[in-house]
């Protein structure tokens, strides 16, 4: 009958305490961005943290321009910002430009990126994507219900381990494994959960020496900043955007401990 | 001082940045694609493992075979399409006639009685004859058969099944010039034209955007729906033994809605190769697993987001334009009412198209949104024939509890099988209402090509009626003699 001190700091604990704020952005803690493949199930994941109904299909590209709602949990406000679905952020449509330029400026505290688990090693292809731009990202393995009926079978903790970022399997349609991805997106917000992002490592050695001797400049231009390497291969690529951004001066914007520029 | 450093470092980065690129070569991007791809796969292969015998989804594939085979893809699309207005209208006709008699029949006296007895008969005519009477209708006639098309519509929509019409379609619209999600934008359209419009944010390049906002208004939205089906019913359904009408009035809307399609790639391909030249650019759809849908969420969710808000804006639309056909038809310039003037003055012009001048008036007051064109005319009708003993009198907009004797009113209108199809034509083909309009202003940001897309269709709309009717003529001339 004792009161255990302990289980306040379990973040089962707060399991109960989602409150669906819908469009109600005051007093933002949080930023959360919600990325991934189309039709892995954003926008259900997005409705079920926010309580808001925007339209679900089961078609991609549904989501265009970019959703914004609030839910608030254990006494921490969130702001989520549904993102369009893309299957990279290399290219160049709009709806690529749009996810990769939040996610990049707009610098969300917590990147939630939904896969598809039956579909995952082209989903991996953003993920990984995804992870070079950010440190901090969780996985919403969605569609887990389907990959059982599919016999698809995924080792979470492996690919926790291989990604380095949590990864929470979800059936969001059936709201399975909400309170886990509400309660780690906390964890990795008020920065309890450490993530060591994976880093692509399959480049040529040619290429690898080209980002480590083009990554250190940047550095020592703009130190903090947290993802040289990318913005290095991004300028190899001759990514015009970067190179403007460069310029005129906004990278800066992106060195730690500065506010975030606004969209 | 920190300034021009930066900008000096800047410089250096992007110098450095061009050397490496040159050592480097050819084909950074494909490089740093390929490692990228390879460290998924590696991931992929240490985590995910398919278990049992069967390869994933080996159904899936085969229910994809036969809905996206060249064979059987279209007849199976236009099944699907017949059968869910089939389920529409033999669905919607008896709440439909027991809303009316409730809204209609029962209040409306009650209403009218009980406002006469403090209002002077203007205001009380212009509110409940006017404005009532035309939020009535809309409700009773709207409302049966969108709560059955929005939730059938929207479970095949979450069953996965419009990636395959976009499958099915896509090479028809790329051989008119457009963009294969076109045919999403335009099943869209097939709910809400607006909805359809905004929808083309889908697609990138701004010229096949345009073309699929132009012809989105060649999809019959939902307002136009019940005035096909009831011109279907009456003047095709009536032709034929009352067996059979379900079937062959179902067969004159999918027909129309079939013609709609038709439009809409030959007027892409038009404007493809003319004012919009280009290719088609290429993209990738995604056929995304068939789910099975979530019946209760979908009809809950379809219910209050899809059918009551567009009732709302109907019956926002009807309300104002209740109290216009009031006022046409009862403000009276030498012994002729507002109404009978126009129509008696556009009559002849309107023959020669093959409708008349109560169909032109009406779909004039209807601008601001489609669901009203059919009380409109039945009233205007009532107005210029001068028939008694029907509706309440003149410039009231009444409901009549059953569709034959709707048709009594339209025949003595002189309305003939002639003016019943280029109805039907006519519906598919003229301006989009003014909520459309708006939508296609908002999202071009361009005034002309908001004129284009209103003017395009109505000059189409009178060009095909007008050839229809001449031929009837020709033909109905040959059977006389």
């Amino acid at each position: 009958m004792s009161s255990q001190p302990n289980c306040e700091n379990c973040p089962v604990h707060h399991k109960g305490n989602l409150v669906r704020l819908g469009i109600d952005m005051d007093k933002v803690d949080y930023v959360v961005a919600l990325a991934g493949n189309p039709n892995t199930g954003k926008s259900t994941v997005f409705n079920n943290l926010t309580g808001l109904r925007q339209h679900t299909g089961n078609w991609p590209g549904k989501t265009v321009g970019r959703a914004e709602g609030a839910f608030s949990f254990a006494d921490d406000n969130y702001k989520i910002v549904d993102l369009p679905g893309t299957y990279s952020l290399l290219s160049t449509s709009t709806d690529e430009e749009v996810a990769r330029n939040f996610i990049l400026f707009g610098r969300p505290d917590v990147t939630v990126i939904v896969a598809d688990a039956t579909r995952l090693e082209r989903n991996l292809n953003l993920v990984l994507q995804i992870l070079e731009i950010t440190d901090r990202a969780i996985l919403c393995l969605n569609l887990m219900d389907e990959a059982k009926r599919n016999h698809v079978e995924i080792d979470v903790r492996e690919l926790t381990r291989e990604l380095g970022i949590p990864v929470i399997p979800t059936s969001a349609r059936r709201r399975d494994g909400m309170d886990e991805l509400v309660a780690m997106i906390a964890e990795v917000a008020s920065g309890k959960y450490i993530c060591k992002p994976h880093r692509v490592r399959n480049h040529t050695p040619q290429l690898k020496h080209a980002i480590d001797t083009l990554s250190k400049k940047l550095r020592e231009t703009y130190p903090g900043l947290p993802n040289a390497e990318w913005v290095a291969l991004r300028l190899l690529e001759g990514d015009q955007s970067i190179i403007e951004a460069l310029q005129n001066g906004i990278l800066d914007g992106l060195v730690e401990n500065e506010t975030p520029i606004a969209i | 001082m920190m300034e021009q450093n930066k900008t000096k470092n800047t410089e250096e980065i992007l110098g450095m940045a061009n050397n490496l690129k040159w050592e480097l070569g050819m084909g950074i991007h494909d490089k740093i694609v390929s490692s990228l791809y390879a460290d998924a796969a590696q991931i992929a292969r240490k985590t995910v493992s398919m278990d049992g015998d069967k390869p994933a989804f080996s159904l899936d594939r085969k229910i994809d075979k036969i809905v996206t085979s060249r064979w059987s893809g279209f007849p199976i699309m236009f099944v699907l399409l017949a059968v869910v207005f089939w389920v529409t209208i033999s669905g919607a006709n008896y709440p439909s006639g027991l809303l009316a008699s409730l809204l209609v029949d029962t209040l409306h006296p009650i209403l009218k009685s009980g406002a006469d007895s403090f209002m002077p008969w203007w205001l009380s005519g212009l509110l409940i004859d006017g404005a009532y009477l035309a939020m009535a209708w809309v409700i009773s006639v709207m409302l049966p058969p969108m709560a059955i098309f929005f939730p059938l519509f929207t479970l095949l929509e979450d069953l996965g099944y419009l990636p395959r019409v976009a499958f099915n379609m896509d090479s028809l619209f790329r051989k008119a010039g457009a963009h294969g999600k076109q045919a999403l934008t335009m099943s869209m359209g097939f709910g809400c034209n607006a909805a359809g419009v905004i929808a083309a944010r889908v697609i990138d390049s701004p010229r096949e955007r345009l073309i699929a906002i132009i012809t989105n208004n060649f999809s019959l939205c939902n307002g136009r729906w019940p005035t096909q089906i009831l011109i279907a019913t009456i003047f095709i359904g009536g032709m034929v033994s009352p067996f059979w009408a379900g079937l062959v009035s179902t067969g004159a809307v999918v027909g129309i809605a079939v013609l709609g399609i038709a439009f809409s790639l030959i007027v892409s391909w038009g404007l493809s190769r003319s004012v919009l030249k280009g290719e088609a650019s290429t993209f990738s759809l995604e056929l995304p697993p068939y789910r099975p849908p979530r019946v209760l969420q979908t009809l809950y969710t379809s219910l209050i987001d899809r059918t009551l808000f567009v009732l709302w804006r109907a019956v926002v639309f009807a309300v104002p334009a209740g109290m216009v056909i009031w006022l046409v038809s009862n403000i009276h310039i030498g012994g002729l009412s507002l109404a009978e003037h126009f129509i008696d003055w556009s009559n002849p012009f309107a023959v020669v198209f093959g409708l008349n001048g109560v169909i032109l008036l009406a779909y004039i007051i209807a601008i601001p949104a489609n669901e009203i064109v059919i009380p409109t005319i039945l009233m205007l009708t009532v107005l210029v024939t001068g028939m008694s003993g029907v509706g309440e009198g003149s410039g009231v907009m009444f409901e009549l509890d059953s569709i034959t004797s709707t048709e009594s009113i339209l025949r003595a209108g002189g309305w003939t099988l002639l003016t019943g199809i280029n109805l039907m034509l006519f519906s598919l083909l003229h301006n989009p209402c003014s909520t459309t309009i708006y939508t296609i202003y908002k999202e071009t940001k361009s005034a002309k090509w908001t004129l284009i897309a209103t003017l395009l269709p109505i000059v189409l709309g009178f060009v095909v009626c007008f050839f229809t009717a001449q031929l009837w003529y020709l033909f109905a001339w040959g059977f006389e003699f």
